[in-house]
């Protein structure tokens, strides 16, 4: 037995006063889950504190919370781990962020997470016509969707989406893994439909800036952010999906850029992805991103010899791998599902760990 | 006054499966949860749901293995019934989305599971109940006109008229603290299982006897409540659920002189016996001092004989869970179990369309005893039974409901609940907390009436749980507030935990004789000639529980010696 000094935030909306921390001493052992700790508190102490909570094994996805900063599951957190997030002296919980708070840990996932599972038609729009039996399909496609369906809709994801700080009107994390959930499903007959409105949309899948924290945050291993590219290479690779966020340009000319550079030429990345210096597009877009050049100048974060006579060339090895994975005839996957390293199996072509955590 | 046709209480499988056969044929349909649908304890079932959907299989048989597993209590008319249409059910979860695993032809994979006679659990690696449910939800999404979602509302009584039929419900809504009154013509329990009257328990801290309790109060017996199910392998540590499917993938159990100790007692099926059979070999093993670990109470669940890749791709919430909750990776070295709390086979007594012996309401699912599960359920029938009788019951309230005129209800249940709920909040401090009583409930009934039963230890318990709900008469809370107001809803689930429990220890003490889960060491033989029946628990005209008997339906199978 260890003692924990928790550190919860609490927010009582009939006071009419501004949230405030409360502390609590706990006692158990240090591999107990932060939840257990904090129904300690509310057991013993104070029966008002407000958690939403119910498994405690990290399956029902109800106590998403912020602890020490991190988003996650407050059943999935150990307590020593959560010290040690932080200054080694106190364990601080927080309500999730990017959603309204409702009472102290609890926030108001309807207003802002749901609605976003709503806006990419969640549910499988299958095949017809439906077969008498189950639908026949490839044994790695149900193991492949298995990963989003793993998504147990905690929000941690949506949490941390630094995207979503920027644009609330993001799709986000969890409703573009849930989006997956269907485009990766054989059985669905409209993934070209799905994925035309995620790259259509201003605030679709091409917002993702790519930054990692819904990898990081998703007790589950979901991995929404590979979900996300994963979207992506299908409406940019074999859907050829051009749409009017121009993510699809943006991206090819991005890797053309590297397999012609070795590292990025940003100068030329701008209106490569508008289709190059003199297409039309290109030009309203590069005076447009002339006050950032400018102050990007100023600040000496770029110099104009640098910007303009990019130094690097890509190597012969770099063009090599390049060569070598688009000769691959399939593309190559990670998924936690289809993995391990088992000598009497066979293993699936390319299966690779996962980033299990 | 909200008014529905068919108004559902419970967003579980069940529930959820009721609301949208229900809706399909045109009536007013409303669901109503005390949490988020997806945060239901059907998101935790694990391993699979069984259906003879395998060209060489047939229903007979699963019907068959389902009667054997009950040890002959289960109703055949009603196994029958589930049996027969599981394979349907199964396909039209497919059809409507659920990812279930295939083999290597692209048809659905079937897994071995305890008690059945041949591969038939069909699963989406070991989160089957997540999978399912969440794929019903994404249905209610898509259906959002025709069914009305009450999400976190809590049911404070059941509304039962003059004529004795149920005419409705009051709830809470818990965000807002508001009461109302919901008019209904028919009500379907969905409500889930009784796990929280244990500690520990693999059931969630939602569990907590709500609708079981709420139907007894209304007037409706519950039947089979001696049979509390003790799940084989959940972990020593914490009492998490290890899926039956590590067993269905070939793990082995041993013992600490590393014996294959199933052999003694099922030498047949090993590992795969039914669930009652293989707590039993375990609690025995640890009794006579071959248990495993610190305190010599568990026992070693070997996954490592399950080849790396299989056990990754097929098991891997428990990988999760060893790793995360017991610092154990299961694919290199066994990992400590124990037989726990998991599963309640009684509850409130249904025909096979779910109707309970109140006109109007209905029940599906754990907090329903059709009883298809007798002395002991199956692993993988549980899904089974909520999808079959939800959707019967659906369907059959929808269908009564074009006959019926909406019952016109008065406020007086809405005031006297609230009245209830402000004394509550207005109690002084003294006395206990409703924690420590709920605590003290979870640990008697554990230790009490378990896996093995005696008469001394049933009296203990029965004292002790007359005691508690005197203590929670008067057990106080701390929050004050109305808006998720968690503490007073709290007290009112501690009411519902003590009045089941009292049902749970009450039958126990009656059924003099040992078959499915109930193991009498006083009685440790079955005795078909006296108690080759049902227990029925009603209230007396004081509250107090009343017994009686109601005959087993048997159809094709007789009983026999139970062998594994």
């Amino acid at each position: 037995m260890a003692k924990f000094k928790l550190r919860l935030r609490r927010y009582d909306p009939e006071s009419g006063e501004a949230p405030y921390w409360d502390e609590h001493t706990i006692e158990l052992e240090p591999h107990r889950s932060v939840l257990e700790g904090i129904l300690q508190a509310k057991g013993r102490f104070d029966g008002s504190i407000g958690i939403r909570c119910s498994c405690r094994a990290a399956i029902c996805g109800s106590c998403g919370v912020r602890i020490n900063g991190e988003p996650g599951l407050a059943c999935h957190t150990h307590l020593d781990e959560a010290l040690a997030r932080g200054d080694g002296k106190v364990i601080e919980v927080e309500p999730m962020g990017n959603m309204p708070v409702i009472k102290d840990l609890i926030v108001d996932m309807d207003a802002v997470h749901w609605k976003k599972i709503q806006s990419v038609t969640p549910w499988l729009l299958g095949r017809e016509p439906v077969p008498e039996r189950e639908y026949l399909v490839d044994r790695e496609a149900m193991v492949d969707v298995t990963q989003s369906m793993a998504c147990i809709q905690c929000g941690a994801c949506v949490s941390d989406c630094l995207a979503m700080e920027v644009d609330p009107e993001f799709t986000g994390p969890a409703a573009l893994a849930k989006s997956y959930r269907f485009v990766g499903d054989p059985r669905d007959d409209e993934h070209y439909e799905r994925l035309k409105h995620l790259a259509e949309d201003p605030s679709g899948m091409y917002t993702c800036t790519h930054c990692f924290k819904c990898v990081d945050a998703c007790p589950k291993g979901v991995n929404p952010m590979g979900q996300i590219m994963r979207l992506r290479r299908l409406a940019g690779s074999d859907y050829e999906i051009e749409d009017r966020n121009n993510g699809y340009r943006h991206e090819h000319a991005f890797v053309e850029n590297i397999r012609r550079n070795g590292l990025l030429h940003e100068a030329d990345l701008l209106p490569d992805s508008y289709g190059g210096k003199f297409h039309p597009n290109a030009v309203p877009e590069l005076i447009a991103s002339l006050p950032i050049v400018l102050r990007g100048l100023l600040r000496r974060k770029i110099t104009p010899a640098k910007a303009l006579l990019h130094p690097h060339k890509a190597s012969k090895d770099l063009r090599a791998l390049f060569d070598q994975i688009e000769e691959q005839p399939k593309r190559y996957e990670l998924n936690l599902y289809v993995s391990g390293d088992d000598k009497d199996n066979e293993p699936l072509a390319g299966a690779s760990e996962g980033s299990s955590r | 006054m909200p008014e529905h046709d068919v108004l559902i209480i419970g967003a579980g499988l069940a529930g959820q499966r009721a609301a949208l056969a229900a809706a399909q044929s045109g009536v007013s349909v409303a669901i109503l949860s005390k949490v988020h649908p997806v945060r239901s304890h059907s998101v935790a079932a694990a391993g699979g749901i069984n259906a003879a959907i395998s060209v060489s299989d047939d229903w007979r048989s699963h019907a068959y293995d389902t009667v054997k597993g009950s040890d002959f209590l289960g109703d055949q008319d009603a196994i029958e019934v589930m049996c027969r249409e599981a394979p349907g059910e199964v396909m039209h979860l497919e059809h409507i989305g659920v990812t279930f695993h295939r083999n290597d032809a692209g048809e659905l994979d079937l897994r071995a599971f305890g008690g059945a006679s041949i591969n038939r659990t069909a699963y989406v690696a070991d989160i089957t109940g997540q999978a399912i449910l969440h794929v019903l939800y994404e249905q209610l999404m898509k259906h959002s006109g025709s069914v009305e979602r009450y999400e976190e509302w809590f049911v404070t009584s059941l509304i039962v008229d003059g004529d004795g039929c149920c005419a409705g419900v009051v709830a809470r809504d818990i965000r807002s603290g508001r009461m109302e009154t919901f008019a209904a013509k028919n009500v379907i329990l969905a409500s889930g299982g009784a796990g929280q009257c244990y500690k520990p328990t693999t059931n969630a801290l939602i569990c907590t006897a709500d609708g079981m309790a709420q139907a007894l109060r209304a007037g409706a017996p519950l039947m089979d409540m001696e049979m509390v199910q003790y799940h084989p392998t959940t972990l020593a540590e914490n009492g998490f659920l290890i899926t039956e499917g590590a067993r269905g993938e070939g793990a082995h159990l041993l013992n600490k002189d590393g014996e294959r100790f199933m052999s003694k007692a099922a030498p047949n099926k090993m590992e795969l016996a039914s669930r009652d059979v293989v707590s039993r070999a375990e609690q025995t093993e640890i009794n006579e001092g071959r248990g495993v670990g610190p305190d010599g109470k568990g026992i070693y669940l070997d996954i490592t004989v399950v080849p790396r890749k299989r056990t990754l791709e097929a098991l891997r919430e428990i990988v999760n869970i060893g790793r995360d909750f017991a610092g154990v990776d299961i694919t290199r070295e066994p990992i400590i179990i124990q037989p726990g709390q998991h599963y309640i086979m009684g509850g409130v007594k249904t025909d096979i369309d779910g109707r309970t012996s109140i006109t109007g309401l209905y029940a599906a699912g754990e907090v329903a005893c059709v009883s298809v599960h007798g002395g002991n359920r199956l692993g993988a029938n549980s899904l089974l039974d909520t999808l079959i009788f939800g959707r019967r019951a659906g369907e059959h309230a929808a269908l009564r409901a074009h006959d019926t005129a909406m019952p016109s209800v008065s406020d007086e249940h809405l005031r006297a609940d609230a009245k209830r709920i402000e004394e509550i909040i207005a109690r002084p401090r003294k006395g206990r907390r409703v924690s420590e009583i709920k605590e003290e409930l979870g640990t008697t009934m554990n230790t009490h009436v378990a896996v093995y039963r005696d008469e001394q230890g049933l009296e203990a318990a029965a004292e002790a749980v007359a005691r508690l709900k005197e203590e929670a008469a008067s057990a106080y809370i701390d929050d004050r507030g109305t808006v998720f107001n968690q503490d007073v809803l709290g007290a009112i689930e501690l009411g519902y935990m003590l009045d089941t429990a009292e049902t749970i220890v009450i039958a126990a003490i009656e059924r003099k004789e040992s078959r499915g889960a109930q193991f009498r060491t006083d009685y440790p033989e079955r005795n078909d000639d006296e108690w080759l029946k049902h227990i029925d628990v009603t209230l007396d005209d004081d509250g107090a529980p009343k017994l009686s008997y109601s005959p087993v339906t048997i159809t094709q199978w007789q009983p026999e010696e139970r062998k594994y």
